[in-house]
Protein backbone atom coordinates (compact mmCIF):
# COMPACT_ATOMS: atom_id res chain seq x y z
CA UNK A 1 0.00 0.00 0.00
CA UNK A 2 1.46 3.31 -1.03
CA UNK A 3 2.03 5.84 1.71
CA UNK A 4 0.31 9.15 0.87
CA UNK A 5 2.68 11.91 -0.18
CA UNK A 6 1.62 14.15 2.70
CA UNK A 7 2.62 11.58 5.26
CA UNK A 8 5.93 10.98 3.56
CA UNK A 9 6.69 14.69 3.54
CA UNK A 10 5.72 14.99 7.20
CA UNK A 11 7.99 12.06 7.99
CA UNK A 12 10.96 13.56 6.14
CA UNK A 13 10.38 16.94 7.79
CA UNK A 14 10.12 15.49 11.30
CA UNK A 15 13.20 13.37 10.78
CA UNK A 16 15.07 16.34 9.35
CA UNK A 17 14.20 18.52 12.34
CA UNK A 18 15.21 15.83 14.79
CA UNK A 19 18.53 15.41 12.99
CA UNK A 20 19.15 19.15 12.96
CA UNK A 21 18.36 19.44 16.65
CA UNK A 22 20.78 16.63 17.44
CA UNK A 23 23.51 18.21 15.33
CA UNK A 24 22.82 21.56 16.98
CA UNK A 25 23.47 20.04 20.39
CA UNK A 26 26.54 18.12 19.24
CA UNK A 27 28.07 21.18 17.56
CA UNK A 28 28.31 23.02 20.87
CA UNK A 29 29.82 20.09 22.69
CA UNK A 30 32.50 19.49 20.06
CA UNK A 31 33.09 23.22 19.79
CA UNK A 32 33.64 23.52 23.54
CA UNK A 33 35.94 20.53 23.56
CA UNK A 34 37.81 21.83 20.52
CA UNK A 35 38.33 25.35 21.86
CA UNK A 36 39.38 24.20 25.33
CA UNK A 37 41.73 21.70 23.70
CA UNK A 38 43.24 24.29 21.33
CA UNK A 39 43.62 27.01 23.93
CA UNK A 40 44.88 24.74 26.65
CA UNK A 41 47.00 22.52 24.40
CA UNK A 42 50.23 24.14 25.48
CA UNK A 43 49.52 23.21 29.11
CA UNK A 44 48.36 19.65 28.39
CA UNK A 45 51.64 18.10 29.39
CA UNK A 46 52.52 15.61 32.11
CA UNK A 47 53.45 18.53 34.34
CA UNK A 48 49.76 19.50 34.38
CA UNK A 49 49.24 16.49 36.61
CA UNK A 50 52.51 16.63 38.54
CA UNK A 51 53.04 20.29 39.40
CA UNK A 52 51.22 22.77 41.60
CA UNK A 53 49.40 25.87 40.47
CA UNK A 54 52.17 28.35 39.72
CA UNK A 55 52.59 31.97 40.70
CA UNK A 56 52.25 34.40 37.80
CA UNK A 57 55.03 34.28 35.26
CA UNK A 58 56.21 30.73 35.94
CA UNK A 59 55.05 27.41 34.60
CA UNK A 60 53.21 24.80 36.63
CA UNK A 61 50.32 22.40 36.68
CA UNK A 62 47.03 21.78 38.41
CA UNK A 63 47.88 18.85 40.64
CA UNK A 64 46.69 20.47 43.87
CA UNK A 65 43.43 21.50 42.19
CA UNK A 66 42.82 18.01 40.79
CA UNK A 67 43.56 16.51 44.17
CA UNK A 68 41.34 18.94 46.09
CA UNK A 69 38.47 18.47 43.65
CA UNK A 70 38.79 14.70 43.75
CA UNK A 71 38.83 14.62 47.55
CA UNK A 72 35.85 16.94 47.93
CA UNK A 73 33.82 15.13 45.26
CA UNK A 74 34.60 11.81 46.89
CA UNK A 75 33.73 13.07 50.35
CA UNK A 76 30.60 14.77 49.02
CA UNK A 77 29.68 11.48 47.36
CA UNK A 78 30.27 9.56 50.58
CA UNK A 79 27.99 11.91 52.49
CA UNK A 80 25.37 12.59 49.84
CA UNK A 81 24.90 9.21 48.16
CA UNK A 82 24.03 7.04 51.21
CA UNK A 83 21.75 9.74 52.60
CA UNK A 84 20.13 10.16 49.21
CA UNK A 85 19.59 6.45 48.68
CA UNK A 86 18.15 6.13 52.20
CA UNK A 87 15.80 9.09 51.74
CA UNK A 88 14.75 7.90 48.28
CA UNK A 89 14.01 4.48 49.76
CA UNK A 90 11.92 6.08 52.45
CA UNK A 91 9.93 8.06 49.90
CA UNK A 92 9.35 5.10 47.58
CA UNK A 93 8.83 2.37 50.16
CA UNK A 94 8.29 3.13 53.81
CA UNK A 95 6.67 6.53 53.54
CA UNK A 96 4.66 5.77 50.47
CA UNK A 97 1.35 6.79 51.86
CA UNK A 98 2.46 9.18 54.57
CA UNK A 99 1.95 12.90 54.58
CA UNK A 100 5.49 13.45 55.80
CA UNK A 101 6.83 11.77 52.67
CA UNK A 102 4.80 14.17 50.54
CA UNK A 103 6.36 17.12 52.36
CA UNK A 104 9.86 15.65 52.11
CA UNK A 105 9.38 15.03 48.41
CA UNK A 106 8.24 18.62 47.88
CA UNK A 107 11.17 20.06 49.84
CA UNK A 108 13.51 17.83 47.88
CA UNK A 109 12.17 19.31 44.66
CA UNK A 110 12.96 22.78 45.96
CA UNK A 111 16.46 21.70 46.94
CA UNK A 112 16.87 20.15 43.51
CA UNK A 113 16.23 23.44 41.77
CA UNK A 114 17.93 25.71 44.31
CA UNK A 115 20.68 27.80 42.74
CA UNK A 116 24.00 26.32 43.77
CA UNK A 117 25.26 29.69 44.95
CA UNK A 118 22.52 29.66 47.58
CA UNK A 119 23.79 26.29 48.79
CA UNK A 120 27.28 27.80 48.91
CA UNK A 121 26.08 30.74 51.01
CA UNK A 122 24.13 28.43 53.29
CA UNK A 123 27.15 26.25 54.00
CA UNK A 124 29.23 29.39 54.38
CA UNK A 125 26.94 30.52 57.19
CA UNK A 126 26.63 27.05 58.64
CA UNK A 127 30.23 25.83 58.55
CA UNK A 128 32.65 28.53 57.47
CA UNK A 129 31.33 31.22 59.79
CA UNK A 130 30.95 28.95 62.79
CA UNK A 131 34.39 27.36 62.33
CA UNK A 132 35.96 30.67 61.45
CA UNK A 133 37.74 29.59 58.27
CA UNK A 134 37.25 28.17 54.81
CA UNK A 135 37.83 24.44 54.55
CA UNK A 136 37.71 21.39 52.34
CA UNK A 137 35.11 19.95 54.69
CA UNK A 138 32.80 22.88 54.03
CA UNK A 139 33.31 22.37 50.29
CA UNK A 140 32.48 18.69 50.55
CA UNK A 141 29.34 19.45 52.56
CA UNK A 142 28.21 21.95 49.95
CA UNK A 143 28.78 19.43 47.17
CA UNK A 144 26.96 16.76 49.16
CA UNK A 145 23.96 19.07 49.47
CA UNK A 146 23.85 19.48 45.71
CA UNK A 147 24.26 15.76 45.13
CA UNK A 148 21.70 14.74 47.73
CA UNK A 149 18.42 15.80 46.05
CA UNK A 150 19.53 14.30 42.73
CA UNK A 151 20.17 10.93 44.35
CA UNK A 152 16.95 11.14 46.38
CA UNK A 153 14.90 11.76 43.28
CA UNK A 154 16.53 9.13 41.06
CA UNK A 155 16.45 6.49 43.81
CA UNK A 156 12.79 7.16 44.46
CA UNK A 157 11.94 7.06 40.76
CA UNK A 158 13.85 3.87 40.10
CA UNK A 159 12.26 2.07 43.06
CA UNK A 160 8.82 3.24 42.02
CA UNK A 161 9.36 1.77 38.57
CA UNK A 162 9.50 -1.72 40.08
CA UNK A 163 6.02 -3.20 39.86
CA UNK A 164 4.23 -3.80 43.16
CA UNK A 165 4.01 -7.48 42.26
CA UNK A 166 7.67 -7.80 43.14
CA UNK A 167 6.99 -6.39 46.61
CA UNK A 168 3.92 -8.58 47.03
CA UNK A 169 5.97 -11.64 46.08
CA UNK A 170 8.55 -10.76 48.71
CA UNK A 171 6.02 -9.98 51.40
CA UNK A 172 4.01 -13.09 50.59
CA UNK A 173 7.09 -15.12 51.52
CA UNK A 174 6.99 -13.42 54.88
CA UNK A 175 10.14 -11.38 54.33
CA UNK A 176 10.16 -8.15 56.32
CA UNK A 177 10.24 -4.87 54.44
CA UNK A 178 13.92 -4.16 54.89
CA UNK A 179 14.80 -7.58 53.50
CA UNK A 180 12.51 -7.13 50.53
CA UNK A 181 14.09 -3.74 49.89
CA UNK A 182 17.67 -4.85 50.34
CA UNK A 183 17.61 -8.28 48.70
CA UNK A 184 15.05 -7.76 45.98
CA UNK A 185 14.25 -4.14 45.19
CA UNK A 186 17.78 -2.72 45.37
CA UNK A 187 18.92 -5.48 43.09
CA UNK A 188 16.20 -4.75 40.60
CA UNK A 189 16.93 -1.03 40.67
CA UNK A 190 20.70 -1.22 41.04
CA UNK A 191 21.77 0.15 37.69
CA UNK A 192 19.16 2.92 37.80
CA UNK A 193 20.28 4.01 41.27
CA UNK A 194 23.96 3.94 40.26
CA UNK A 195 23.08 5.94 37.18
CA UNK A 196 21.52 8.60 39.38
CA UNK A 197 24.57 8.74 41.61
CA UNK A 198 26.93 9.08 38.65
CA UNK A 199 24.79 11.83 37.16
CA UNK A 200 24.98 13.59 40.51
CA UNK A 201 28.77 13.26 40.51
CA UNK A 202 28.90 14.69 37.00
CA UNK A 203 26.85 17.60 38.24
CA UNK A 204 28.97 18.42 41.29
CA UNK A 205 32.21 18.01 39.35
CA UNK A 206 31.68 21.30 37.64
CA UNK A 207 30.12 23.27 40.47
CA UNK A 208 32.01 26.47 41.16
CA UNK A 209 29.76 28.77 43.15
CA UNK A 210 29.34 26.56 46.24
CA UNK A 211 33.11 26.00 46.47
CA UNK A 212 33.88 29.69 46.16
CA UNK A 213 32.18 30.27 49.50
CA UNK A 214 33.37 27.16 51.26
CA UNK A 215 36.64 25.59 50.13
CA UNK A 216 37.86 28.85 48.65
CA UNK A 217 41.13 27.95 46.96
CA UNK A 218 44.72 27.25 47.75
CA UNK A 219 47.71 28.14 45.67
CA UNK A 220 49.81 25.43 47.29
CA UNK A 221 49.69 21.74 47.93
CA UNK A 222 47.51 20.97 50.92
CA UNK A 223 45.93 17.74 52.01
CA UNK A 224 44.41 19.33 55.07
CA UNK A 225 40.65 19.20 54.74
CA UNK A 226 40.28 21.59 57.63
CA UNK A 227 41.90 24.41 55.66
CA UNK A 228 41.21 26.13 52.35
CA UNK A 229 41.55 23.57 49.59
CA UNK A 230 42.47 24.01 45.95
CA UNK A 231 39.88 22.83 43.46
CA UNK A 232 39.54 22.80 39.72
CA UNK A 233 36.45 24.95 39.12
CA UNK A 234 37.61 27.82 41.31
CA UNK A 235 41.13 27.66 39.87
CA UNK A 236 39.68 27.85 36.38
CA UNK A 237 37.55 30.78 37.43
CA UNK A 238 40.41 32.71 39.00
CA UNK A 239 42.97 31.93 36.31
CA UNK A 240 40.59 32.76 33.51
CA UNK A 241 39.92 36.14 35.13
CA UNK A 242 43.62 36.88 35.57
CA UNK A 243 45.74 39.01 33.24
CA UNK A 244 48.46 36.33 32.80
CA UNK A 245 48.78 34.23 29.66
CA UNK A 246 50.22 31.17 31.45
CA UNK A 247 47.25 31.17 33.78
CA UNK A 248 44.85 31.44 30.85
CA UNK A 249 46.42 28.42 29.22
CA UNK A 250 46.22 26.45 32.45
CA UNK A 251 42.57 27.43 32.88
CA UNK A 252 41.82 26.18 29.37
CA UNK A 253 43.61 22.92 30.03
CA UNK A 254 41.71 22.51 33.29
CA UNK A 255 38.44 23.19 31.49
CA UNK A 256 39.31 20.59 28.89
CA UNK A 257 40.07 17.94 31.51
CA UNK A 258 36.91 18.80 33.42
CA UNK A 259 34.68 18.63 30.35
CA UNK A 260 36.25 15.39 29.20
CA UNK A 261 35.77 13.88 32.65
CA UNK A 262 32.10 14.83 32.74
CA UNK A 263 31.66 13.52 29.21
CA UNK A 264 33.23 10.18 30.13
CA UNK A 265 31.09 10.00 33.24
CA UNK A 266 27.96 10.55 31.16
CA UNK A 267 29.01 7.93 28.66
CA UNK A 268 29.47 5.39 31.46
CA UNK A 269 26.03 6.37 32.77
CA UNK A 270 24.58 5.52 29.37
CA UNK A 271 26.38 2.19 29.27
CA UNK A 272 25.21 1.38 32.78
CA UNK A 273 21.62 2.28 31.98
CA UNK A 274 21.73 0.14 28.85
CA UNK A 275 23.03 -2.79 30.84
CA UNK A 276 20.19 -2.29 33.29
CA UNK A 277 17.63 -2.40 30.52
CA UNK A 278 19.04 -5.56 29.02
CA UNK A 279 18.68 -7.28 32.34
CA UNK B 1 -16.67 -13.21 23.49
CA UNK B 2 -18.37 -13.98 26.72
CA UNK B 3 -21.73 -13.35 25.11
CA UNK B 4 -21.53 -16.62 23.26
CA UNK B 5 -22.32 -19.62 25.33
CA UNK B 6 -19.50 -22.08 24.81
CA UNK B 7 -20.44 -25.57 25.88
CA UNK B 8 -18.07 -27.04 28.43
CA UNK B 9 -16.40 -30.24 27.45
CA UNK B 10 -15.88 -32.03 30.67
CA UNK B 11 -15.73 -35.77 30.83
CA UNK B 12 -16.76 -37.43 34.04
CA UNK B 13 -13.19 -38.60 34.60
CA UNK B 14 -12.11 -34.98 34.77
CA UNK B 15 -14.29 -34.32 37.72
CA UNK B 16 -12.82 -34.65 41.13
CA UNK B 17 -14.85 -37.37 42.73
CA UNK B 18 -12.22 -38.51 45.16
CA UNK B 19 -13.14 -38.28 48.78
CA UNK B 20 -11.84 -35.25 50.56
CA UNK B 21 -10.60 -35.21 54.11
CA UNK B 22 -13.06 -33.78 56.53
CA UNK B 23 -10.56 -31.68 58.43
CA UNK B 24 -10.81 -27.98 57.81
CA UNK B 25 -7.64 -26.07 56.92
CA UNK B 26 -9.09 -22.59 56.60
CA UNK B 27 -12.29 -21.67 58.38
CA UNK B 28 -13.67 -18.43 57.01
CA UNK B 29 -16.54 -16.84 58.92
CA UNK B 30 -18.55 -13.72 58.17
CA UNK B 31 -15.76 -12.22 56.11
CA UNK B 32 -16.25 -8.74 54.71
CA UNK B 33 -13.66 -6.89 52.69
CA UNK B 34 -13.46 -3.29 51.62
CA UNK B 35 -11.34 -1.39 49.13
CA UNK B 36 -11.97 2.00 50.64
CA UNK B 37 -15.73 2.30 50.33
CA UNK B 38 -16.13 -0.50 47.83
CA UNK B 39 -17.53 -3.59 49.49
CA UNK B 40 -15.63 -6.39 47.74
CA UNK B 41 -16.52 -9.43 49.84
CA UNK B 42 -19.88 -9.73 51.51
CA UNK B 43 -20.36 -11.92 54.52
CA UNK B 44 -18.43 -14.87 53.17
CA UNK B 45 -18.34 -18.05 55.23
CA UNK B 46 -16.70 -21.20 53.96
CA UNK B 47 -14.69 -24.10 55.36
CA UNK B 48 -11.81 -24.98 53.06
CA UNK B 49 -10.80 -28.64 53.46
CA UNK B 50 -7.25 -29.68 54.20
CA UNK B 51 -5.04 -31.50 51.66
CA UNK B 52 -7.36 -30.86 48.77
CA UNK B 53 -7.56 -28.40 45.91
CA UNK B 54 -10.30 -25.82 46.25
CA UNK B 55 -11.00 -23.77 43.12
CA UNK B 56 -12.53 -20.31 43.31
CA UNK B 57 -14.37 -19.36 40.15
CA UNK B 58 -16.51 -16.44 39.12
CA UNK B 59 -16.60 -13.48 36.73
CA UNK B 60 -14.02 -10.69 36.88
CA UNK B 61 -14.40 -8.46 39.89
CA UNK B 62 -16.37 -11.03 41.87
CA UNK B 63 -13.88 -11.07 44.73
CA UNK B 64 -11.97 -14.28 44.00
CA UNK B 65 -8.52 -12.75 44.17
CA UNK B 66 -9.57 -10.58 47.08
CA UNK B 67 -10.41 -13.70 49.04
CA UNK B 68 -6.90 -15.08 48.47
CA UNK B 69 -5.32 -11.77 49.34
CA UNK B 70 -7.23 -11.76 52.60
CA UNK B 71 -6.08 -15.22 53.64
CA UNK B 72 -2.40 -14.21 53.81
CA UNK B 73 -3.18 -10.56 54.64
CA UNK B 74 -1.14 -9.32 51.71
CA UNK B 75 -3.76 -6.58 51.36
CA UNK B 76 -2.26 -4.89 54.40
CA UNK B 77 0.46 -3.54 52.15
CA UNK B 78 -2.01 -0.99 50.92
CA UNK B 79 -3.87 1.67 52.86
CA UNK B 80 -7.67 1.81 52.74
CA UNK B 81 -8.09 -1.94 52.47
CA UNK B 82 -9.87 -3.60 55.37
CA UNK B 83 -11.13 -7.01 56.31
CA UNK B 84 -13.68 -7.83 58.99
CA UNK B 85 -14.75 -11.24 60.23
CA UNK B 86 -12.49 -14.15 60.92
CA UNK B 87 -10.24 -16.55 59.06
CA UNK B 88 -9.13 -19.37 61.32
CA UNK B 89 -6.08 -21.49 60.55
CA UNK B 90 -5.34 -24.18 63.13
CA UNK B 91 -8.06 -22.69 65.28
CA UNK B 92 -6.59 -19.20 65.49
CA UNK B 93 -7.96 -16.12 63.80
CA UNK B 94 -5.20 -14.91 61.50
CA UNK B 95 -6.96 -11.62 60.84
CA UNK B 96 -6.30 -10.72 64.45
CA UNK B 97 -3.68 -7.95 64.44
CA UNK B 98 -1.79 -9.78 67.15
CA UNK B 99 -1.30 -12.80 64.93
CA UNK B 100 2.36 -12.65 63.87
CA UNK B 101 2.70 -11.81 60.22
CA UNK B 102 5.83 -13.83 59.60
CA UNK B 103 4.14 -16.89 61.10
CA UNK B 104 1.12 -16.43 58.86
CA UNK B 105 3.17 -15.90 55.71
CA UNK B 106 5.20 -18.96 56.54
CA UNK B 107 2.04 -21.04 56.92
CA UNK B 108 0.52 -19.66 53.75
CA UNK B 109 2.48 -19.48 50.49
CA UNK B 110 1.27 -17.56 47.47
CA UNK B 111 1.91 -17.70 43.73
CA UNK B 112 0.78 -14.85 41.52
CA UNK B 113 -0.69 -14.55 38.07
CA UNK B 114 2.47 -13.25 36.47
CA UNK B 115 5.67 -15.08 37.36
CA UNK B 116 7.61 -12.89 39.79
CA UNK B 117 11.18 -14.17 39.88
CA UNK B 118 13.48 -11.98 41.94
CA UNK B 119 16.36 -10.47 39.97
CA UNK B 120 18.84 -12.94 41.45
CA UNK B 121 20.13 -16.42 40.80
CA UNK B 122 17.78 -19.39 40.72
CA UNK B 123 19.32 -20.60 43.96
CA UNK B 124 18.98 -17.25 45.70
CA UNK B 125 15.30 -17.08 44.74
CA UNK B 126 14.64 -20.17 46.81
CA UNK B 127 17.18 -19.33 49.50
CA UNK B 128 15.94 -15.85 50.47
CA UNK B 129 12.99 -16.90 52.56
CA UNK B 130 14.65 -20.09 53.78
CA UNK B 131 17.62 -18.24 55.21
CA UNK B 132 15.27 -15.78 56.85
CA UNK B 133 13.27 -18.43 58.69
CA UNK B 134 15.85 -21.06 59.44
CA UNK B 135 19.50 -21.31 60.43
CA UNK B 136 20.78 -23.90 58.02
CA UNK B 137 24.24 -25.15 57.22
CA UNK B 138 25.29 -24.92 53.63
CA UNK B 139 24.62 -28.58 52.95
CA UNK B 140 21.22 -28.44 54.66
CA UNK B 141 20.44 -25.38 52.58
CA UNK B 142 21.45 -27.15 49.39
CA UNK B 143 19.28 -30.10 50.32
CA UNK B 144 16.26 -27.94 51.02
CA UNK B 145 16.71 -26.04 47.78
CA UNK B 146 17.02 -29.24 45.78
CA UNK B 147 14.04 -30.67 47.59
CA UNK B 148 11.87 -27.64 46.81
CA UNK B 149 12.95 -27.55 43.18
CA UNK B 150 12.24 -31.27 42.84
CA UNK B 151 8.80 -30.87 44.34
CA UNK B 152 8.13 -28.09 41.87
CA UNK B 153 9.27 -30.38 39.01
CA UNK B 154 11.98 -27.93 38.07
CA UNK B 155 15.14 -29.56 39.40
CA UNK B 156 16.16 -31.46 36.28
CA UNK B 157 15.87 -28.34 34.15
CA UNK B 158 17.90 -26.05 36.41
CA UNK B 159 20.28 -28.23 38.43
CA UNK B 160 23.25 -27.26 36.26
CA UNK B 161 22.56 -23.54 36.32
CA UNK B 162 21.52 -22.75 39.88
CA UNK B 163 23.77 -19.72 39.92
CA UNK B 164 22.39 -18.21 36.75
CA UNK B 165 19.82 -15.45 36.83
CA UNK B 166 16.24 -16.59 37.33
CA UNK B 167 15.22 -13.99 34.77
CA UNK B 168 16.69 -16.18 32.04
CA UNK B 169 14.15 -18.94 32.63
CA UNK B 170 11.05 -19.35 30.50
CA UNK B 171 7.73 -18.11 31.83
CA UNK B 172 6.61 -21.60 32.80
CA UNK B 173 9.92 -22.33 34.52
CA UNK B 174 9.75 -19.00 36.33
CA UNK B 175 6.31 -19.87 37.62
CA UNK B 176 7.48 -23.26 38.85
CA UNK B 177 10.40 -21.48 40.51
CA UNK B 178 7.87 -19.29 42.29
CA UNK B 179 6.09 -22.43 43.46
CA UNK B 180 9.40 -23.92 44.60
CA UNK B 181 10.19 -20.72 46.45
CA UNK B 182 6.84 -20.82 48.18
CA UNK B 183 6.97 -24.47 49.22
CA UNK B 184 10.63 -24.33 50.32
CA UNK B 185 9.60 -22.87 53.67
CA UNK B 186 7.12 -25.74 54.13
CA UNK B 187 3.81 -23.94 54.32
CA UNK B 188 0.54 -25.68 55.09
CA UNK B 189 -1.45 -23.75 52.55
CA UNK B 190 -0.68 -22.69 49.00
CA UNK B 191 -2.63 -19.88 47.36
CA UNK B 192 -2.52 -19.78 43.56
CA UNK B 193 -3.86 -16.57 42.05
CA UNK B 194 -4.54 -17.49 38.41
CA UNK B 195 -1.11 -19.03 38.42
CA UNK B 196 -1.37 -20.42 34.91
CA UNK B 197 -3.22 -17.68 33.09
CA UNK B 198 -0.04 -16.07 31.75
CA UNK B 199 1.43 -19.36 30.55
CA UNK B 200 1.33 -21.39 27.37
CA UNK B 201 -0.69 -24.65 27.29
CA UNK B 202 2.33 -26.92 27.84
CA UNK B 203 3.54 -24.99 30.87
CA UNK B 204 -0.04 -24.88 32.12
CA UNK B 205 -0.33 -28.65 31.85
CA UNK B 206 2.93 -29.06 33.79
CA UNK B 207 1.70 -26.84 36.59
CA UNK B 208 -1.68 -28.58 36.70
CA UNK B 209 0.14 -31.87 37.06
CA UNK B 210 2.23 -30.34 39.78
CA UNK B 211 -0.83 -29.09 41.64
CA UNK B 212 -2.21 -32.59 41.48
CA UNK B 213 0.91 -33.95 43.20
CA UNK B 214 1.25 -31.17 45.72
CA UNK B 215 -2.31 -31.64 46.87
CA UNK B 216 -1.25 -34.51 49.11
CA UNK B 217 1.07 -32.29 51.13
CA UNK B 218 -0.61 -28.92 50.98
CA UNK B 219 -4.00 -27.36 51.16
CA UNK B 220 -4.33 -25.57 47.84
CA UNK B 221 -6.68 -22.73 47.05
CA UNK B 222 -6.61 -21.69 43.43
CA UNK B 223 -8.34 -18.83 41.70
CA UNK B 224 -8.98 -19.46 38.03
CA UNK B 225 -10.81 -17.99 35.08
CA UNK B 226 -10.52 -21.26 33.29
CA UNK B 227 -13.45 -23.50 34.21
CA UNK B 228 -12.05 -26.57 32.52
CA UNK B 229 -9.01 -26.13 34.67
CA UNK B 230 -11.10 -25.80 37.82
CA UNK B 231 -12.89 -28.99 36.87
CA UNK B 232 -9.65 -30.80 36.11
CA UNK B 233 -7.64 -29.97 39.17
CA UNK B 234 -9.97 -29.31 42.07
CA UNK B 235 -12.04 -31.39 44.45
CA UNK B 236 -14.01 -28.44 45.78
CA UNK B 237 -15.28 -25.45 43.87
CA UNK B 238 -16.64 -22.17 45.15
CA UNK B 239 -18.54 -19.84 42.87
CA UNK B 240 -18.43 -16.12 43.65
CA UNK B 241 -20.52 -13.39 42.15
CA UNK B 242 -20.42 -9.68 43.02
CA UNK B 243 -18.57 -10.33 46.26
CA UNK B 244 -20.89 -13.04 47.48
CA UNK B 245 -20.22 -16.72 47.82
CA UNK B 246 -23.06 -18.17 45.78
CA UNK B 247 -22.29 -21.82 46.00
CA UNK B 248 -19.58 -24.02 47.46
CA UNK B 249 -19.48 -27.75 47.08
CA UNK B 250 -17.74 -30.69 45.50
CA UNK B 251 -16.43 -29.88 42.06
CA UNK B 252 -18.47 -32.58 40.37
CA UNK B 253 -21.64 -31.25 41.91
CA UNK B 254 -20.95 -27.62 41.00
CA UNK B 255 -20.23 -28.53 37.41
CA UNK B 256 -22.90 -31.12 36.79
CA UNK B 257 -25.71 -30.27 39.13
CA UNK B 258 -25.43 -26.79 40.64
CA UNK B 259 -28.19 -25.74 43.00
CA UNK B 260 -28.15 -22.08 42.15
CA UNK B 261 -29.37 -20.63 38.90
CA UNK B 262 -26.49 -18.11 38.83
CA UNK B 263 -23.92 -20.90 39.11
CA UNK B 264 -25.62 -22.76 36.31
CA UNK B 265 -25.66 -19.63 34.14
CA UNK B 266 -21.98 -18.98 34.77
CA UNK B 267 -20.66 -22.45 34.10
CA UNK B 268 -22.72 -22.76 30.96
CA UNK B 269 -21.25 -19.47 29.80
CA UNK B 270 -24.38 -17.37 29.96
CA UNK B 271 -22.48 -14.55 31.65
CA UNK B 272 -19.10 -13.75 33.08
Amino acid sequence: MAIPARRRIADVLAFGFALLATLFGLVWLTWILWITLRQGFAALTPSLFTQMTPPPGTSGGLLNAFYGSAVMILLGLMIGAPLGVAAGTYLAEHGRYSRLAGVVSFVNDILLSAPSIVIGLFVYELVVRTSGHFSGYAGAIALAMILLPIVVRTTEESLRLIPDQMREAGFALGLPRWRVTRQILYKAALSAILTGILLGVARITGETAPLLFTALNNQFWSANLNAPLANLPVVIFQYAMSPYDEWHTLAWAGAFVLTTFVLLLNISVRLLARRGRQK
Amino acid sequence: MNEIATPLRITPSDLGSEPVSTSVAIDIRDLDFYYGKAHALKDVSMAIPANAVTAIIGPSGCGKSTLLRTINRIYEMYPDQYAAGSIAIDGRNVLDRRYPMSKLRRQVGMVFQKPTPFPSSIRANVAFALSYYERLTKSEMNERIEDALRQAALWDEVKDKLHQSALGLSGGQQQRLCIARAIAVRPEILLLDEATSALDPISTAKIEELIHELRERFTIVTVTHNMQQAARISQRTAFFHLGELIEFGSTSEIFTNPHEQRTRDYITGRFG
